[in-house]
């Protein structure tokens, strides 16, 4: 099989599993092994083709020309391979876990569930290969429309504002903002296709510019760039797994991933450096780290904390492309698969410790850490990666990310970084150190964990956090052909 | 027998009707309806491909040739509203009323199949022919034939409906004739071509102006353009809602034409934009057509009156595309002509799916809906993101040409306007999904489908919408020839 039409496989897997777990509904032994499947199928497909893209290959397709000078037209390159890998890898684990979670926790409608969650693993990988701006906002809508069953999936009053939340900042960015850089860009630059080294130079001067760069930083409301972050503590309401995957990894990750696309092959970095037209979101990514890590510090429910925590590390994510150096656009794509392990690690266990013990706040978490045990060490192990902290993965995304300040000579970024290292140990370790060594606030209860298929998953996340530190080098290869001149 | 198919496209449907009237029984009468819509989409599709192919087509009507005669005059752009009027009517035409939905006692179906051919053939009418006061009388035959379909709704409330439409109709009606008059006692002759070759010697009398404000003030009428869209919510409230389809699919969008007719053709840019300066009025109305329609749309508790009060704002964005006069500013308008005739009536032809099962259009009796009858909510759904232009339906495909229209005007605030009345879409559509699939029936939830007489069409127009938001070599792409030929910039 070529690598093109590995890439057109990749993309319909999901979409057929889609369907196949909706036609065999009916027997969810059956319905789940479909979904399971297509999962390893489409990571398998993903995987395949890394020696390919890492050898220099760009394989990819053209599907149609919608109107002149819009193509539907997909191209993978080194950094959409990352997050398609990240994507379809842990779909497989939370599909796992979703089986173990739905079942435990007895939600009705779960076919619709694994179908829904099937097609947004679809439109993420659109996104992923998508080769002009077009093609990308197009799987970034249908990403919103599949994701929001998920989100308003209890059907509970409180589910239906968040998903109003959720569609409503969502679309209001994307149609408002997005839509309308990529017509000022088609204008301006007569091509909407990604290219080494941007579209823009010669086109727009730094002010025309610099007004692009904020729609587009804003426009991609995935990204949760302050203030249009609200959508994502919306989301929380949504059932574990959907918060774990698509909340931490293939929505936010595809907002995080689509700015850095503008940012290396739209505008391209040397445009951007030259013209300082991306200082002023440094200031507003360090504002969104800063500010969403204070928040999360204050929450008392662990999925919102969460959920603040995600906003303040796509923030980095974001800094790292406005730096526009070789180590901000290294880190910040490093970061996308680090914080994904990571976060999904962190959003397994507090949907396991909902499952096993029903607790979904903070304050309730005293002396937990001794009825599940593994669950919190595999929670203790993510937030040293998140912080940052060797031998995690976390540790490389947030060095390169420093490199890449200090090689901009923005050395007010490196004292953001570094304080917000600080915030993010405030607020996940206290935590561990309640579960751990606070004294039980009710006596008795032996070990009650989860049901093996919600901690397998989260283990094996867990140490994928730990496998990641000795995987950079990989990674860092694979990445590098972004940043060469 | 090539050579009359102009004349045919008209004649087939004109004749059929009294037929219908003598054939009576029902499955013949359904039989005539559908072959007579068939035989003129095929002519419309073959007269797109002779014109696209070898330029346009004149017809002299009888023999007589212009400027004494009456003449049909095929070009790109009547060729591509022709393919758009024929092509609904072959999709709904075998549906009949819908069960439920029509006030007619059993055994009396003939007499809604001949009001509706007698439309189609009066809309074929107004766009094929290259006559003035051919215009009018067809305009008439379809919109009387429109008063009575409307008048079928089984609510008694369609007979106000439709009496309103008739008053406003008229009044639309004659104020064309009264134009028509002006215009021809001032150049002498009623042939498009030669009217439009005649007035530059008179048209700064101001009885010619008189009569461009009566010919375009009748004509926007019957396009229902802020605020003289009165009547239109409530005839597609209370008519059947396979009329509302058909008569949201093709009425509206031929009354379009004629005004893109008349303004480019006949009056010409530099007069109507240049020295009258309609843009100045339209450009607001417009704007205040997308933003009034969309935000009553989002009042509605009734489903029928929600997508009524969604087509008074999508002719908003009709008449912006033409107020832009630009290529891409008049090929959003005419592509949005098309890609609205297909969702629209696809998404009213999904009311008529809920309606045949459950009988009622309010909101709230859609509760739970998605579960009970899940195909024709997925069209549903798909029809509402094309309302909402999301991109890969065939609204995008308008929105990205108006979008563009604008920025090229220079006229950022009216791409942001566009692109935030899309988001009073989604209010609007989301109120329905959410009903529709989140909200508790209160009652036992089986499996009840319409049946696949309604649900085919249904998907027919809905694929078609989603297919043309792909592929658009025959929707935009003739489009922008058919605006191209207009401006007079291309063949």
């Amino acid at each position: 099989m070529s690598a093109d039409a590995a890439v057109l496989l990749a993309l319909v897997l999901p979409a057929v599993g889609a369907l196949g777990l909706s036609l065999v509904g009916r027997w969810p032994n059956l319905r789940e092994t479909v979904t399971l499947l297509a999962g390893l199928a489409t990571f398998g497909t993903v995987a395949g083709l890394v020696p390919e893209v890492a050898g220099g290959a760009r394989p990819g397709f053209r599907a149609t020309e919608v109107l002149p000078g819009l193509e539907l037209e997909f191209e993978l390159e080194p950094l959409g391979l990352l997050y398609a890998l990240v994507a379809s890898g842990l779909w497989i684990p939370t599909s796992v876990y979703s089986i173990g979670y739905m079942r435990g926790h007895g939600e009705s409608n779960q076919t619709r569930f694994f179908a829904c969650f099937a097609l947004s693993i679809s439109a993420a990988l659109g996104v992923a290969f998508a080769a002009n701006l077009f093609t990308l906002f197009l799987f970034y809508e249908l990403l919103t429309f599949s994701t929001y069953p998920l989100v308003t999936h209890r059907g509970t009053p409180e589910a239906l504002a968040g998903g109003r939340v959720y569609l409503g900042v969502l679309l209001t960015t994307s149609v408002g903002l997005l839509l309308l850089a990529l017509v000022w860009t088609a204008q301006l630059a007569g091509t909407l296709s990604f290219t080494q080294g941007g579209i823009l130079a010669g086109h727009a001067d730094p002010l025309t510019g610099g007004l692009l760069l904020g729609l587009f930083a804003f426009g991609i409301g995935k990204a949760a760039l302050m203030p249009f972050h609200r959508w994502l503590p919306a989301a929380m309401v949504a059932p574990a797994p959907v918060s774990a995957l698509l909340h931490a990894v293939a929505v936010v990750k595809a907002g995080v991933f689509s700015l850095l696309k503008v940012i290396l092959y739209v505008f391209g970095l040397d445009f951007l450096r030259e013209g300082q037209i991306s200082l002023w979101l440094m200031y507003a990514a360090s504002a969104t780290i800063l500010i969403a890590s204070l928040v999360a510090l204050r929450q008392d429910n662990l999925k919102r904390r969460l959920a603040y925590s995600t906003v303040a590390q796509l923030a980095y994510i974001v800094l790292g492309g406005a730096l526009a150096t070789a180590g901000g656009v290294l880190g910040g794509g490093m970061h996308i698969a680090t914080h994904a392990l990571g976060k999904i690690t962190l959003f397994f266990c507090a949907g396991a410790i909902d499952v096993a013990l029903h607790k979904t706040r903070v304050s309730e978490l005293d002396g937990v850490g001794r009825r599940m045990p593994f669950t919190l060490a595999a929670f203790a192990l993510a937030s040293f990666s998140i912080i940052g902290l060797p031998p995690f993965g976390g540790a490389w995304s947030k060095w390169y990310l420093l490199l890449g300040a200090a090689e901009g000579h923005q050395l007010v970024f490196l004292g953001v970084l570094t304080l917000s290292s600080l915030l993010s140990a405030g607020y996940l370790l206290p935590v561990v150190g309640r579960a751990f060594f606070a004294a039980p606030s009710e006596p008795g209860g032996g070990l009650r964990e989860a049901p093996a298929l919600c901690v397998a998953p989260l283990g094996f996340t867990a140490l994928g956090c730990l496998a990641l530190f000795f995987l950079a080098p990989a990674l860092y290869a694979l990445l590098e052909p972004l940043v060469r001149n | 027998m090539s050579e009359h198919l102009p004349v045919l496209q008209v004649v087939i449907p004109l004749l059929c009707a009294p037929l219908a009237l003598l054939v009576r029984r029902e499955a013949a009468v359904r039989t005539l309806a559908f072959a007579a819509a068939a035989a003129s989409f095929a002519i419309s599709v073959a007269l797109l491909v002779s014109v696209l192919a070898d330029g346009p087509i004149s017809y002299p009507l009888g023999g007589w040739y212009p400027p004494l005669g009456i003449e049909y005059r095929v070009d790109t752009l009547s060729a591509f509203v022709l393919c758009v009027v024929s092509g609904v009517a072959a999709v709904l035409l075998p549906l009949g009323p819908g069960r439920g939905g029509h006030g007619l006692p059993s055994g009396r179906l003939h007499w809604f199949y001949a009001a509706l051919l007698l439309a189609q053939a009066g809309l074929l009418g107004v766009t094929i022919t290259g006559d003035l006061f051919n215009v009018f009388v067809f305009l008439e035959i379809s919109s009387l034939a429109s008063y009575v379909l409307v008048g079928l709704g089984s609510d008694r409330r369609a007979l106000r409906a439709a009496f309103t439409y008739l008053v406003m109709g008229t009044i639309g009606g004659t104020f064309v004739l009264i134009g028509i008059g002006f215009a021809y006692q001032m150049t002498g002759t009623l042939n498009l071509d030669d009217l439009a070759q005649r007035l530059p010697e008179v048209r700064h009398k101001s009885t010619m102006l008189a009569a461009f404000a009566f010919l375009s003030v009748g004509v926007s009428l019957k396009l229902a353009v802020f605020p003289l869209h009165q009547w239109l919510p409530n005839a597609y409230a209370y008519a059947p809602p396979v009329v509302s389809a058909f008569l949201a699919a093709t009425a509206t969008k031929v009354a379009y034409y004629l005004l893109a007719r008349l303004v480019f053709t006949v009056f010409g840019v530099a007069y109507v934009f240049g020295e009258l300066g309609l843009g100045w009025l339209l450009f607001p109305l417009s704007l205040a057509a997308i933003f009034a329609g969309a935000l009553a749309a989002i009042r509605q508790t009734d489903v029928k009156k929600l997508l009524a009060y969604s087509s008074v704002s999508q002719i908003g964005y009709l008449t912006l595309g033409l107020s832009f006069a630009s290529l891409s500013g008049l090929t959003g308008g005419l592509v949005h002509l098309f890609n609205h005739a297909l969702t629209k009536g696809g998404l009213f032809l999904a009311v008529a799916c809920v309606v045949a099962r459950s009988g009622s259009s309010r909101l709230d009796d859609w509760r739970g809906i998605g579960r009970r009858m899940p195909w024709t909510m997925a069209a549903f759904v798909a029809g509402g993101l094309g309302l909402i232009g999301v991109p890969g339906t065939a609204g995008f495909v308008s929105k990205w040409y108006l979008v563009q229209a604008a920025l090229e005007a220079g006229r950022a605030e009216l791409a942001l306007g566009i692109l935030a009345s899309s988001l009073l879409a989604v209010v609007y559509v989301w109120r329905v999904v959410e009903t529709a699939y989140f909200r508790d029936p209160g009652g036992p939830e089986t499996r009840a489908e319409a049946p696949l007489s309604l649900l085919g069409p249904t998907w027919v127009l809905i694929g078609a919408s989603l297919y043309f938001g792909v592929f658009t070599e025959w929707s935009a792409g003739v489009a922008s020839k058919a605006a191209a030929m207009l401006l007079g910039v291309g063949p």
